[in-house]
């Protein structure tokens, strides 16, 4: 074969560089469109919606009349679901994470847990309601409750996070275990001072995909019997309930409640159009909110990986 | 390890104070069952709770007739809105499960067929055209506006009509075919009615029915076919007033609401009612539906002092009824 002249080398360069550039030409055309859908949908919400942006849209309870029905009751129910999900979520998902990595023993039997937690992942949303209206409204007579809403998309995240958990951490180096091993440490103090700590980023990473998954869903929460006119609050903790008693500290998570994606869909399907308006600036204030919690998991992991020194 | 204990014991405070709660929630009143239904009673509710400073809490569910009288005949609502009379197997579940209930009309809902306001051809319509229209044997086979009416245009038919899960639906095809749940299935079928507002508003050459409010809410971007009244032959446009004086037939029906003659031992589920029957007129205006004479509220009040429980509808949907017949016949259990 005849050594390539310099002119030749400068083609094939040449080639290499224009398709270098063709690929990034597509790959910005990709991300522009997917930029694009998102922010035509947020622009169409906040133009639609705009008038409804007000103190007293947030403050004020579902009405009859447009202009003065809130979100009050739907954004309330939705963050106090959303907690007890993650208070039930977390620490389940997490604990059974550590142990499938950590402790459980490489057999087919592991094998199997592991396909069987996966293809949890993907079961239709619906099936966790039929499940929960079963097994915690009838069964367990929790009722149609902000309890029973919680534990169903706590189950309904549980995979994400038992995954998410696994594969962080996979990420930690075997030296660190061995390290900590060597210096005699045993498997729990090894996990609970290195294990957890390191993987805590992508544990939190999981945890918050899982929950902005769930503060969307809304078939298997009306399923179980959520409401669509709630017009209070549940109780306070140690405030004045009814009877002349004080609230207990968890009285509220009996309390029958809506969420934002019920009282979105309930506007939508209405039949005065002025509706719309608000279920665009209600659709708004559960993306913010959804934004928001990527933002703090975000600064989180920020922080908590500036502490892992390797 | 201090931190595991700590967290232990948070969790049987946890769990003591949920098991110690359940009896706190007492004067709330729970009503579930029909969309169609709903914004009356969300209406009444949103006052009731505003006249009761908040003292008497209220719940609105939607689980639709079907769904709502399942769970009413368990007992575990109050009230059931409903867009159509309980069934003879819903009858038979309540029995079992001994709720005993009083049967209430509220308002008149009258079944709109709309079409795109640019349709120039169409001035009336008979319940035979309808019935040529909807019925199964039209399935695949009746598609042009002509094959309905020789007069028509050979245009093709875009169809849009209630999902077959609605009272809607039930009610429309027991008044059109005269069979419930007999219909051609070929259309765009929805349960949120206003997926069938824009179909047909963005259609020239389609038809749709569903609840009058959606058609006096969207009134500048659809037209009410006017309906042949079988019995003076004469064509009566959709409206509040044709629907009051009788004479919009067959299409207009009673809605209902049923309430647990066992809630009625509780008084605030009592002033509730004597709110909804007193206010029913001014409210179910307001959210366009039509109300019901007076004596209809008078009467559901006396019922409810006097605990006459059961229905008078006898287990099934029925066409074309006034609510003065209503009113005097005897309730079954």
């Amino acid at each position: 074969m005849q050594p390539l002249t310099t002119d030749e080398i400068r083609i094939v360069i040449a080639k290499g560089k224009f398709r270098d550039n063709l690929f990034k030409a597509v790959g910005i055309f990709c991300l522009a469109f997917a930029l694009l859908v998102i922010v035509a949908l947020i622009a169409d919400m906040v133009i639609k919606g705009a008038e409804r942006f007000t103190l007293d849209f947030f403050l004020n309870f579902a009405s009859r009349r447009a202009a003065q029905a809130g979100i009050l009751s739907a954004w309330v129910g939705s963050l106090l679901v959303m907690l007890v999900t993650a208070l039930a979520a977390v620490p389940l998902g997490v604990a059974a994470g550590l142990y499938l990595e950590e402790y459980a023993k490489r057999n087919w039997l592991t094998n199997l847990i592991e396909i069987n937690i996966t293809n949890l992942a993907a079961v239709p949303s619906i099936v966790y309601g039929l499940l929960a209206l079963g097994i915690f409204v009838y069964q367990f007579g929790f009722g149609q409750s902000i309890l029973s809403a919680g534990l169903t998309l706590a189950l309904l995240i549980l995979p994400i996070i038992i995954v998410s958990t696994r594969e962080a951490i996979r990420a930690i180096p075997a030296m660190i275990r061995e390290g900590s091993m060597a210096v005699g440490a045993t498997r729990w103090q090894t996990c609970r001072y290195h294990i957890i700590p390191y993987a805590m980023p992508g544990i939190l990473t999981g945890v918050i995909i899982g929950l902005a998954r769930a503060i969307g869903e809304t078939a298997p929460i009306i399923t179980i019997g959520a409401l669509t006119f709630i017009a209070f609050l549940p109780p306070l903790p140690f405030t004045a309930a009814e009877g002349g008693a004080t609230a207990g500290l968890f009285d509220w998570v009996m309390s029958p409640f809506t969420v934002m994606p019920i009282q979105i869909f309930n506007w939508t399907s209405r039949p005065d159009p002025a509706f719309e308006v608000n279920a665009a600036a209600a659709g708004f204030v559960l993306m913010a909110m959804v934004l928001s919690m990527n933002a703090v998991a975000i600064y989180l992991r920020y922080k908590m990986r500036k502490r892992i020194k390797w | 390890m201090f931190k595991q204990s700590t967290l232990v014991s948070f969790m049987a405070a946890a769990a003591v104070a949920l098991l110690g709660t359940p009896a706190a929630h007492a004067q709330v009143i729970k009503i579930d069952g029909s969309s169609t239904v709903y914004p009356i009673t969300e209406a009444v509710a949103e006052d009731f709770q505003k006249a009761k400073k908040n003292a008497i809490k209220v719940t609105v569910g939607i689980s639709g007739t079907g769904g709502g009288f399942k769970k009413f005949c368990r007992g575990e609502s109050d009230l059931q809105n409903a867009s159509r009379p309980i069934l003879a197997k819903e009858m038979a579940d309540c029995k079992a499960a001994g709720v005993e209930y009083i049967e209430m009309p509220v308002a008149y809902d009258a079944l709109t067929v709309v079409i795109n306001p640019k349709n120039a051809f169409i001035k009336e319509m008979t319940v035979s055209e309808l019935k040529t229209l909807w019925e199964p044997a039209a399935q695949g086979k009746v598609t042009k506006w002509n094959q309905v009416n020789p007069a028509w245009p050979e245009a093709p038919i875009k169809l849009f009509g209630a999902g077959a899960d609605s009272g809607t639906f039930d009610y429309f095809t027991e008044a059109i075919v005269e069979k419930a749940k007999s219909s051609r299935g070929d259309y765009t079928a929805s349960e949120d009615d206003n997926v069938l507002v824009q179909g047909v508003s963005r259609d020239v050459n389609a038809i749709g029915y569903f609840g009058y409010a959606y058609y006096a809410e969207n009134m500048a971007r659809l037209k009410g076919v006017p309906i042949v009244n079988p019995k003076t032959g004469k064509a009566v446009e959709p409206s509040g007033a044709n629907v009051e004086n009788g004479t919009y037939v067959p299409l207009s029906r009673p809605i209902f609401v049923y309430v647990n003659a066992k809630s009625l031992a509780k008084p605030e589920v009592n002033e509730f009612i004597d709110y909804y029957m007193k206010h029913a007129d001014k409210l179910i205006r307001e959210v366009k539906y039509v109300p019901l004479p007076k004596a209809a509220y008078d009467g559901n009040l006396k019922h409810v002092k006097e605990m006459k429980t059961g229905t008078v509808m006898g287990g099934k949907n029925e066409v074309g009824i006034t609510v003065e017949e209503l009113m005097k016949r005897e309730a079954k259990m």
